[in-house]
């Protein structure tokens, strides 16, 4: 900010030149801070990638030996490591699908009319997204105890579920707000029954704000280890596995299925925003 | 169908409504009565008897002042830095992202789909004492021969602001990109320079979203164990280690639920407090309205 006061300065006796001078060094002061920003977010991300192709000496993959394509060729090349991502994907499917329907189905109440308890039900979604999560995974042990319901994989997905209700809510309830009930009264005009504007009209219309709300549900889902860990019993996921392998041993392939999670994800979510464009452009 | 939605309209949102909401009733009211009975009994593992053991509350929280501080003040320096890195990239991307303001977000939240602890482990690399950033900072002097950052109180906040960014970025990019342009076009008009301009008009449009910013960020970071577990050492544990810890390993439950209402009270005052200092209660009510 100092090494724009002179231009600050003039700005006052003339306008027009020294304002486009200012704003030229702050658009340019403004770029380049989003350059090293960014950098900076990707920079653990870098080092995840490039550290999926070494290969470790010891049972540490924390220093660079050597470049070679067999962790990318045997990624499940470790005891136990299938089973446990194939835990994470099952559990993040089940989880973000219930939770959609659950959570679509809320913030369509929510929106769409209004009805005694609607603040009370606001509360209810809003509570759980301000609670961390290490006490959120501690009280649904205690509940779990309590009611003697051995932990596994079901009290894995209940605790899912649980937590990405709210998230679906909130992402769902953000489109729906911007939604033009006029195409539905113009279908309801043209003789369309209400379930069929709903499939044929609302639906079609709501769907991106859906389909990232589940994106996000399978994220969040498959990330997911503060609630997981207090909740899973013997059952391994992807993350609980991680943190059992730091204190032990951290195979290069850890760093594969991090990266392939990394790029499936980043992919979905950017057809998501491409087709969105699309869409917008479509009917513009 | 269409008979049942048009007959019975005072049902239908209830109708809507009841499956998720019963989830949420079951799987986060009721655990709560479960924690809050836990923090209120006594006895050992596996045999804990309630009795109003309000003790459980003082014990705990003298037992454990020291880890309770520390997290606050590591949360709260987080957050701090937090919001001081992502003010100026919310406020790019918002304004000057022009049609790629969704692929730019999309790039602020990309490295948050790389596993939570592989990220940290990420960053125990590169903290690590024969990484780059320790040799650099060792020949400019800046480190000590021998000074490390790994199992320092700076790695684990470091982790700390990295690991929690997403949730300070998004309220902060929403807020600003509502901003409505003409009104700062409006300041510049009325010869405020671009500093006024900002300071007064884009700055406090800006405020829910520093607000819901530092509330997501900070929350989560006061609770969080993972960073200080794997960047830190037992001289850098927070409340979140102790928490898991008690659980998990000591089995104290009690105690461990004792201690997780007492977090969950510090959270709440500390953002009660921070609501009233920046002036948001009408912000909120307008926003939960």
């Amino acid at each position: 900010m100092t090494a724009a006061t002179p231009a600050v300065a003039s700005y006052r006796s003339q306008i027009a030149a020294p304002t486009r001078a200012w704003m030229f060094v702050r658009r340019h002061v403004l770029d380049v801070y989003a350059l090293i920003a960014l950098g900076y977010l990707f920079l653990p991300i870098a080092i995840v990638i490039a550290f999926s192709f070494n290969n470790p000496a010891g049972r540490f993959n924390y220093t660079w030996q050597g470049f070679t394509w067999k962790n990318w060729t045997n990624p499940f090349g470790f005891p136990g490591l299938s089973g446990a991502v194939k835990v994470s994907i099952e559990i993040a499917i089940l989880s973000s699908v219930v939770a959609t329907i659950l959570g679509t189905l809320i913030a369509l109440a929510l929106v769409r009319y209004r009805f005694r308890g609607s603040a009370t039900t606001n509360l209810l979604i809003f509570i759980p997204m301000t609670t961390p999560e290490i006490v959120m995974g501690a009280s649904l042990l205690t509940l779990f105890l309590n009611w003697k319901i051995p932990q596994g994989f079901g009290t894995i997905l209940i605790a899912h579920i649980a937590f990405n209700i709210s998230y679906v809510v909130v992402t769902v309830r953000a489109r729906l707000v911007g939604f033009d009930r006029h195409l539905e009264e113009a279908a309801m005009d043209l003789g369309a029954n209400e379930a069929v504007t709903f499939y044929r009209v609302t639906l079609p219309l709501i769907m991106p704000g859906i389909l990232a709300a589940s994106l996000l549900a399978f994220a969040l889902s498959i990330d997911d280890f503060v609630i997981t860990y207090f909740n899973a019993g013997t059952v391994t996921t992807f993350p609980l596995f991680v943190w059992g392998a730091a204190r032990v041993s951290v195979p290069p392939q850890i760093n594969v299925i991090g990266t392939a999670i990394f790029v499936i994800a980043v992919g979905l979510m950017l057809a998501n925003v491409l087709w969105q464009n699309r869409r917008a452009r479509r009917y513009a | 169908m269409g008979k049942f939605f048009h007959r019975s309209r005072w049902a239908t949102p209830y109708a809507l409504l009841t499956p998720g909401t019963a989830w949420l009733v079951i799987f986060f009211v009721v655990p709560m009565y479960y924690l809050a009975k836990t923090a209120l009994s006594q006895g050992l593992f596996p045999l804990f008897s309630f009795g109003w053991a309000w003790h459980n509350f003082s014990d705990a929280v003298s037992a454990y002042q020291t880890q309770f501080i520390r997290s606050l003040e590591y949360a709260g320096i987080a957050t701090l830095i937090a919001l001081l890195v992502s003010y100026p990239l919310a406020y790019w991307i918002a304004f000057r992202g022009g049609r790629w303001k969704n692929l730019f977000l999309l790039l602020v939240i990309a490295p948050f789909f790389v596993t939570y602890l592989i990220r940290t482990l990420a960053w125990e690399t590169i903290l690590s004492d024969n990484g780059l950033v320790v040799r650099v900072l060792r020949d400019v002097h800046i480190l000590g021969a021998d000074g490390r950052l790994l199992a320092t109180s700076a790695a684990v906040i470091a982790g700390i602001t990295y690991n929690f960014l997403p949730f300070m970025v998004l309220p902060l990019y929403v807020s600003l990109e509502q901003v409505d342009h003409r009104l700062v076009e409006a300041a510049s008009d009325l010869y405020a320079s671009r500093v006024t301009s900002f300071a007064r008009v884009t700055l406090p449009l800006s405020l829910p979203g520093v607000f819901a910013g530092v509330l997501l960020t900070f929350i989560p970071a006061a609770g969080d164990f993972i960073n200080a577990q794997l960047l830190g050492t037992p001289q850098q544990y927070m409340i979140g280690n102790v928490i898991q810890s008690e659980f998990l390993a000591v089995r104290d439950y009690p105690t461990a639920a004792a201690l997780s209402f007492v977090l969950m009270g510090a959270i709440l005052v500390l953002v009660l407090i921070f609501a009233r200092s920046l002036g948001t209660d009408r912000l909120t009510a307008g926003a939960a309205a």
